[in-house]
């Protein structure tokens, strides 16, 4: 057998030949071009119109962006600088204090708010990474109170009191929750509405234990206030919409239909309504002689407009959750609140959390609409002062390129966020 | 004779109320009322008390009053001398007509947008992700003022003047200027009615032939042909009929009369801004739902086409797009009605929609503050209302039927 084989068989190879190289058409950058970029005629076409486009693009806004002089004092003298083609961005080097913080929040102060916004960053960490130490949260608990003294000075006490409260309300809470979830729901606003009232006598007798200068509310502007409205709005929104969502979904016909009355309408109107009311009508149902400023009126109807939408997005997550959740929560013999704290919101939370991202960001870029009831916002503050102003009348590019640009790196950040979540959190489907 | 098999039956307490789970759900609904009643009070008492500090009170007879101020693009007639009403109306009408221009043209960039975000296309797919991301991640507001900008940029009527004129209109037909956008009207002579209903009837016919085809390929299998047959009816019979009644439809076409363009519909410049900044601006978001509408179909629907012998247009058209569809178009149908909603934002660029002139000037000069945002709020109530009734109905209709 095996030497009939060695007849048929002339040459044997005992080593192994070097690889040849592709060709060169399939290797390489030659094969991503044509894989990539002119794959058939259609896609040439496409590709050709796209590098037109481009280059269109480029040639208008590179040498706005490296042509455009960065310190002139205003527009004349730029315009003689750059002789028509770049951009005067001297704008922004010369009205930047008044981009970020508005017309008249005192110079001085400027390192608060700028502290205040660091610290967002070290008390949010915790809430969106799992992986951080849990006793951060505590920073996060004290944030909102430290925030508020920075940004709006006065005496440390305010905060320190309305922190207290909190803490005896969430102490009568963790006494009494074993009895009766409802009671001590009960038991924990009032012991905080009783702290509250007798920590106000304390907080006004003694003014000025460790107070910063106090910037009242009116001053607050420019991409500030865009961050302290969204902020604000959306952290309030979260419990409210959790609740609203919980009543839709309930079985109690009156309780359900006022939750329900109450989403349609606010998701129905647009938020510049809502805005025209906390500017000219909500003033008519407050008691006579009360005056909320603006900035806490325009808070209350953002925060009651976010928390439908996030009302919304968290009764997808409780329809989205197989109905063996709630009948194994009732089987295990638990009620209604310890169901919902220990079994169906973790859950249902967890799912809804892209949709709130959405929201959050949505919101946030809607907080530019009140510089329509003529508060002085990032776009308000282009739109009035700087654009009105002689030295800048006319500067449109540079202004609203740094606007957009702020808003779409504070968005895009959190919507790449949004999506790394949830791949992280994409556990075992598919 | 008495049985002993009942339990001895309870007597109520008054601790039933708070701990017994027959009731309590009656003691938190009775407790959410007396609450939500005497929010509703004491608003209404604040309200009465305040109207009454300020002599105000609530009517609306304003409404029938002179407007007193002048409308600069109007769909019915309208002139400062016209009610308060009258000017709501056409508001309403404006914000109509600027929310369908807007859902139009966000629906065809964003369909466009989505299918060349998939594209192999490497530079075409990159620079559709830009435009996506750039216009969602902005706040429309600021795309809005943005393109306000660039419209009031636009050259002047004067520019297309005498000699030394700087701009041409394009195809010598439509005219851009910083008033806005001329663009020719049509002009119907005698017998244009004719051509106007053969052109009608001719795209019944293309519906009628395009059923007639389906219904004779579903019960026999023969396959007719249907694009040139559609495109033939669609051109053939009217063209047919304009040159038989001699060309009775002519072309209004705008010129350049002393300072400003005359003749033509004019298109004005906030009507344009809002528009165009609406529709791209949607159209980013509508991009991002027909792109999720095609990745939701499961790859194993196009190989199974494939594999039945299907050519790559009829998979798209018999199997991929009638399961996108009914991803696509509830995203589809709340994004029309947030163009809606934020065609609101036509105050910051001066087109007069329903939120300028009913919740503006007329809310500024009658002072009827409650009034004129009730009545703005109920109208936007009743589109989005009716909106979400159609979507409802069309959900229910393309939803899957399960036992």
């Amino acid at each position: 057998m095996s030497d009939t084989h060695s007849e048929s068989i002339a040459f044997v190879r005992d080593t192994e030949i070097p690889p040849a190289p592709p060709p060169m058409a399939e290797a390489g950058a030659v094969k991503w071009l044509r894989e990539n970029l002119f794959a058939g005629v259609f896609n040439s076409i496409l590709t050709v119109l796209a590098f037109i486009a481009l280059f269109y693009l480029m040639s208008g806004f590179l040498p706005w962006l490296f042509g455009g002089a960065w310190n002139t004092a205003n527009i004349r003298e730029c315009r003689e600088v750059i002789q028509g083609s770049g951009g005067c961005f001297s704008v922004l080097t010369d009205r930047w204090n008044q981009l970020l913080f508005g017309i008249a929040y005192p110079s001085e102060a400027y390192w608060r708010p700028t502290l205040a916004f660091v610290m967002l960053f070290v008390a949010i960490a915790p809430v969106l990474f799992n992986n951080l130490p849990r006793q951060m949260l505590i920073f996060t608990g004290l944030y909102p109170f430290i925030a508020f003294w920075l940004i709006w000075g006065g005496t440390i006490l305010i905060p320190l009191v309305a922190l207290a409260g909190f803490v005896v309300g969430y102490f009568i809470f963790s006494a009494l929750t074993k009895q009766s979830f409802a009671m001590a729901l009960g038991g924990a606003v009032v012991g905080a509405l009783v702290t509250w009232w007798l920590g106000g006598f304390v907080s006004q007798a003694m003014a000025d234990v460790l107070a910063l200068e106090q910037v009242p509310s009116r001053n607050m502007g420019g991409f500030m206030l865009n961050m302290i409205l969204g902020v604000v709005c959306v952290s309030l929104s979260l419990p409210i919409g959790i609740v609203l969502a919980l009543g839709r979904q309930s079985s109690m016909p009156i309780i359900k239909w006022i939750c329900v009355v109450f989403i349609e309408f606010v998701r129905g109107v647009p938020l510049i309504t809502l805005l025209f009311v906390a500017n000219v009508v909500l003033a008519y149902f407050l008691p006579p002689g009360t005056n909320f400023d603006l900035i806490l009126r325009v808070i209350i109807m953002i925060t009651l407009f976010a928390s439908a939408y996030i009302a919304e997005v968290i009764r997808g997550g409780l329809a989205a959750l197989p109905r063996g959740q709630y009948e194994a929560a009732d089987s295990l013999g638990l009620d209604y609140a310890q169901a919902m704290q220990l079994i169906i919101l973790p859950q249902a939370l967890k799912i809804s959390i892209p949709g709130i991202v959405n929201v959050a960001v949505g919101l946030f870029k809607d907080t530019t609409l009140v510089s329509i009831i003529s508060m002085f916002d990032l776009v308000g503050m282009i739109r009035g002062p700087i654009l009105s102003s002689t030295d800048w009348n006319g500067v449109y590019w540079e202004l609203w390129g740094f606007a957009a640009l702020l808003f779409f790196v504070v968005c895009y950040a959190i919507s790449q966020y949004s999506q790394w979540l949830e791949r992280k959190l994409q556990t075992g489907h598919r | 004779m008495t049985t002993m098999t009942d339990p001895p039956r309870q007597s109520f307490r008054l601790s039933m109320l708070l701990n017994d789970t027959r009731y309590r759900s009656y003691t938190f609904q009775f407790i959410a009322l007396v609450v939500l009643a005497g929010i509703v009070a004491v608003l209404a008492n604040n309200l009465v008390v305040n109207l009454a500090a300020a002599g105000l009170n609530i009517s609306y007879e304003f409404l029938a009053n002179p407007a007193g101020y002048d409308i600069n693009q109007t769909l019915i007639p309208y002139t400062s001398q016209s009610s308060n009403l009258q000017a709501a109306w056409v508001g309403i009408l404006n914000t109509l007509l600027v929310a369908f221009l807007g859902c139009l043209f966000a629906t065809i960039l964003g369909v466009i947008a989505g299918v060349l975000r998939l594209s192999k296309n490497w530079l075409v797919a990159k620079l559709m992700s830009l435009y996506v991301e750039a216009f969602r991640n902005v706040p429309v507001l600021i795309w809005i003022l943005i393109i306000n900008t660039i419209v009031v940029t636009m050259p002047s009527p004067r520019a297309y003047r005498g000699d030394a004129a700087t701009h041409e209109m394009l195809f010598g037909v439509i005219a851009y200027t910083n008033r806005g956008v001329y663009i020719p009207a049509p002009t119907f002579g005698p017998g244009s009615m004719i051509v106007v209903a053969t052109f009608i009837a001719s795209i019944i016919g293309i519906f009628a032939y395009r059923r007639y085809a389906k219904n004779l390929l579903f019960n026999t299998g023969k396959l007719l042909p249907t694009l040139w047959p559609s495109i033939a009816l669609f051109f053939v019979p009217t063209l047919l009929m304009y040159f038989i009644m001699g060309m009775p439809i002519g072309a209004d076409i705008p010129a350049l009369t002393g300072f400003n363009f005359q003749g033509g519909i004019q298109i004005q410049r906030p009507l344009i801004a809002l528009w165009l900044a609406l529709s791209i601006y949607t159209g980013a978001f509508i991009a991002e739902n027909v792109r999720a509408g095609i990745l939701a179909i499961n790859k194993g629907q196009t190989e199974a086409a494939a594999s039945l012998g299907l050519r790559p247009g009829r998979i798209m058209n018999l199997v991929v797009l009638p399961q996108a569809l009914r991803v696509i178009i509830p995203p589809l149908i709340s994004n029309y009605l947030n163009i809606t909603k934020n065609s609101s934002l036509a105050i910051a660029v001066g087109y007069a929609d329903i939120t300028a002139t009913l919740g503006g000037i007329t809310l500024n000069q009658t002072g009827r503050a409650i009034e004129c945002v009730l009545l703005l709020m109920l109208f936007y109530l009743i589109i989005s209302l009716l909106i979400s009734f159609f979507m409802n109905i069309y959900n229910r209709s393309v939803s899957l039927k399960e036992r």
